[in-house]
């Protein structure tokens, strides 16, 4: 298949692990930041490929996974409302709360609809005008344009029964925030889709600040390859830097309209972030001229706060600091279909990935 | 909170299986695992006896519809437990309100899957319900073949043994993503057509020319996946799976991108796994391709001794992963 079979050829693949294990002298870790990369790592099975000298980290980089238990209790709170229609990417109705789940609200009746973008949530408060319909919006700076132009949408054709729940956030701060704690890392495998829309230099202050490289990275085994041997170069020649190598996807300055649409809809705020807690300017909400679609100001609820199960160690994985083998509930108590932590729980969790596909 | 059940019981993976062991086969007296038709021994011969109900939404879908499909599922999977199915029930269940011609559509196409296929639809039973008490239509068929002596182990694989060869009779995922791209509430629709068909004409030609088969299956819902996870259990051994050799059409493939499917977790109706003693897969697969629906089969991995037993795919990339039984709901309502 064009554009796929190029990414996945086998000789090219081995050849990249090839130079991969000749150049690398000593121990390098790098942490790919972005959940699609953690899925595809271990969906092309990338850590049998390379020398034990080479770890490969998850990062905070599954937007399921980072959501804090609060959001999904309102999230829940909501469908409790019999004139609300929640519509949501399919991942989070798994998420364990902490009393129950989206979906087991939705198996109780509750009115949950899966959709596969903001706009076909739109089109569901279109056709259900005497029903409040209330977005789950959850996502980095690659969703989060999408829910930009669905408000600016719901603002022109004044549709007035669309509302967004927003645990929008953005991923710099996040991955200072991971340096600062101490983290060992050698490198970032920086998020392809993020920066296809940010641009190259959000990242830029990495290197500058912290001598730590980024290359920003394709989804395909040979991208993922192609970056570690570059990130391994970086770290050889002690020339940290941010480079490209999702050159298809990626420039410097980035999607210009989508960071427009972005601007004009959301502003940065504090976020709730799960393992971290509250990182200062990380998150997205909607700005006063669009707060009448905030879910949050239109229909307010409260809900108790729980603390999280303490043995579930979904925080360190997300920090870089613990692998999922290392949780004494992975396997034999946190499975997929019985999931603790929310790392469990998406296709681009730690957790769940390695659950479905590592060999251990 | 008190339990419920959930839209992931019924996705053929396994909380499917937790659930039919729990609740049906405990107090049913059946064992687990499980095999797609109940063996049943008379004076006169042995027959195997299947049932199977078909709610997919919608209808109708590129390549087929809900009546052909209930046909196709039940022949499957009586000739995947190596009988030649011969007659099968069919129930309908009707929603006040639906299209008499629609249901003369859906009528018209079983009666002639049928008789593609051979058998004949000899009983049934129809129910009306209120508006709104049931989506449209279901059907349930049930069906029995004839099982000849000597083909008893097939649906029970208790013949197979490391180093047998796996072999499948085309693309996979075709099925799922058709019904996918027909569904309304989607905003995209896609090329690809059901590959929903009728499979004992190509089962009995090998079963005729082929003598060291140990297994087959037909990979509905669960995919590929699911039947060589069930397949570990029942044997005990492990399965290696070489994902460059398993066919998976282009438009599928571009589907699966970008929602994030696997099409080896997808569902099937035209599909079937055949397991065959080493050293014959290369005859099996020549008669196989020399049917029609089995044009496409590809040899794509073996068992092999593993305690573990794990499934491994040998990923096109290069690499290993474990291929897991599949969990949760991929799409909803596909059969």
């Amino acid at each position: 298949m064009k554009y796929i079979d190029e990414y996945r050829d086998r000789d090219l693949i081995m050849k990249l692990a090839d130079q991969i294990k000749k150049s690398a002298r000593g121990e390098y870790a790098f942490m790919e930041v972005c959940g699609g990369h953690t899925a595809a790592i271990h969906r092309f099975g990338i850590p049998s490929l390379l020398p034990g000298n080479i770890k490969l980290i998850s990062g905070p980089g599954c937007p399921v996974c980072v959501t804090g238990t609060d959001f999904i209790d309102k999230a829940i709170a909501y469908s409790e409302k019999e004139e609300v229609i929640i519509a949501t990417f399919g991942d989070l109705i798994r998420v364990p709360g902490s009393i129950a789940s989206l979906e087991k609200k939705r198996s109780t009746g509750a009115d949950i609809r899966i959709v596969f973008s903001s706009l076909d949530a739109l089109e569901i408060a279109k056709l259900n005008p005497d029903r409040k319909v209330i977005f789950l919006g959850i996502g980095f700076e690659t969703t989060a344009p999408g829910t930009a132009v669905t408000i600016k949408t719901a603002e022109q054709e004044n549709i007035s029964n669309f509302h967004l729940l927003s645990a929008h956030k953005i991923m710099p701060p996040a991955m200072e925030a991971i340096v600062r704690e101490g983290v060992e890392l050698n490198g970032f495998i920086c998020p392809g889709h993020v920066a296809a829309v940010t641009g190259s230099s959000i990242f830029s202050f990495i290197p500058e600040k912290y001598n730590i490289g980024c290359v920003i990275t394709g989804f395909e085994p040979t991208d993922i390859l192609h970056s570690v041997l570059m990130l391994i170069r970086q770290v050889n020649r002690n020339a940290p830097d941010v480079e490209i190598q999702y050159k298809r996807a990626v420039t410097v300055n980035g999607n210009a309209l989508a960071q427009s649409h972005l601007k004009e809809v959301f502003e940065p705020c504090d976020a709730h972030w799960r393992g971290f807690g509250v990182i200062p300017s990380s998150g997205l909400a909607l700005r006063n001229g669009y707060k009448r679609f905030d879910a949050e100001c239109a229909m307010p609820v409260t809900v108790m706060h729980y603390e999280d199960n303490i043995m579930c160690i979904c925080g360190e994985i997300l920090r870089g600091k613990k692998t999922p083998e290392e949780c004494p509930l992975f396997k034999d108590v946190c499975t997929p279909e019985n999931p603790v932590g929310a790392c469990m729980v998406s296709n681009e969790g730690s957790c769940n990935t390695w659950y479905k596909y590592r060999i251990i | 909170m008190d339990e419920f059940i959930s839209l992931n019981q019924g996705s053929g993976g396994r909380q499917t299986h937790e659930l039919i062991s729990k609740v049906f086969a405990k107090r049913f007296g059946m064992t687990m695992p499980l095999t797609d038709s109940a063996i049943l021994e008379g004076n006169g011969g042995t027959l195997a006896f299947t049932t199977d109900s078909y709610v997919v939404d919608p209808l109708f879908f590129p390549g087929g519809n809900i009546g052909k499909l209930a046909v196709c599922g039940t022949v499957n999977d009586l000739a995947v437990s190596g009988s030649q199915p011969k007659c099968i029930s069919a129930s309908f269940i009707l929603e006040e309100g639906f299209p008499l011609n629609d249901l003369i559509t859906i009528v018209d196409s079983m009666a002639e899957e049928a008789k593609k296929a051979g058998v004949r639809i000899v009983t049934g039973d129809t129910k009306v319900v209120e508006k709104g008490k049931c989506d449209k239509l279901f059907i349930t068929t049930s069906g029995t073949g004839i099982l000849d002596r000597g083909k008893e182990h097939i649906g029970s694989g208790i013949h197979i043994k490391p180093g047998d060869k796996l072999i499948i009779n085309g693309p996979l995922g075709n099925h799922a993503i058709a019904v996918l791209g027909a569904r309304n509430d989607l905003s995209f629709t896609t090329p690809v057509t059901s590959d929903c068909a009728s499979l004992n004409h190509l089962i009995a030609g090998i079963l005729e020319n082929c003598r060291e088969i140990h297994f087959m299956r037909d990979l509905t819902r669960g995919g590929l996946a699911g039947v060589l996870n069930e397949l570990t259990l029942m044997t005990g051994s492990g399965i290696v799976v070489d994902e460059a050799s398993v066919p998976v059409d282009d438009p599928v493939k571009g589907v699966c991108e970008m929602l994030g499917f696997d099409p080896l977790y997808l569902a099937n109706e035209g599909k079937v796994l055949v397991v065959t003693g080493a050293g014959t897969e290369k005859k099996v697969l020549d008669v196989m391709r020399s049917d029609p629906l089995g044009r496409n089969s590809e040899i794509i991995g073996e068992i092999v001794q593993d305690k573990r037993k794990l499934v491994v795919l040998n990923t096109s990339a290069g690499g290993k992963r474990i291929l897991d039984m599949p969990s949760g709901v991929q799409l909803p309502r596909i059969c």
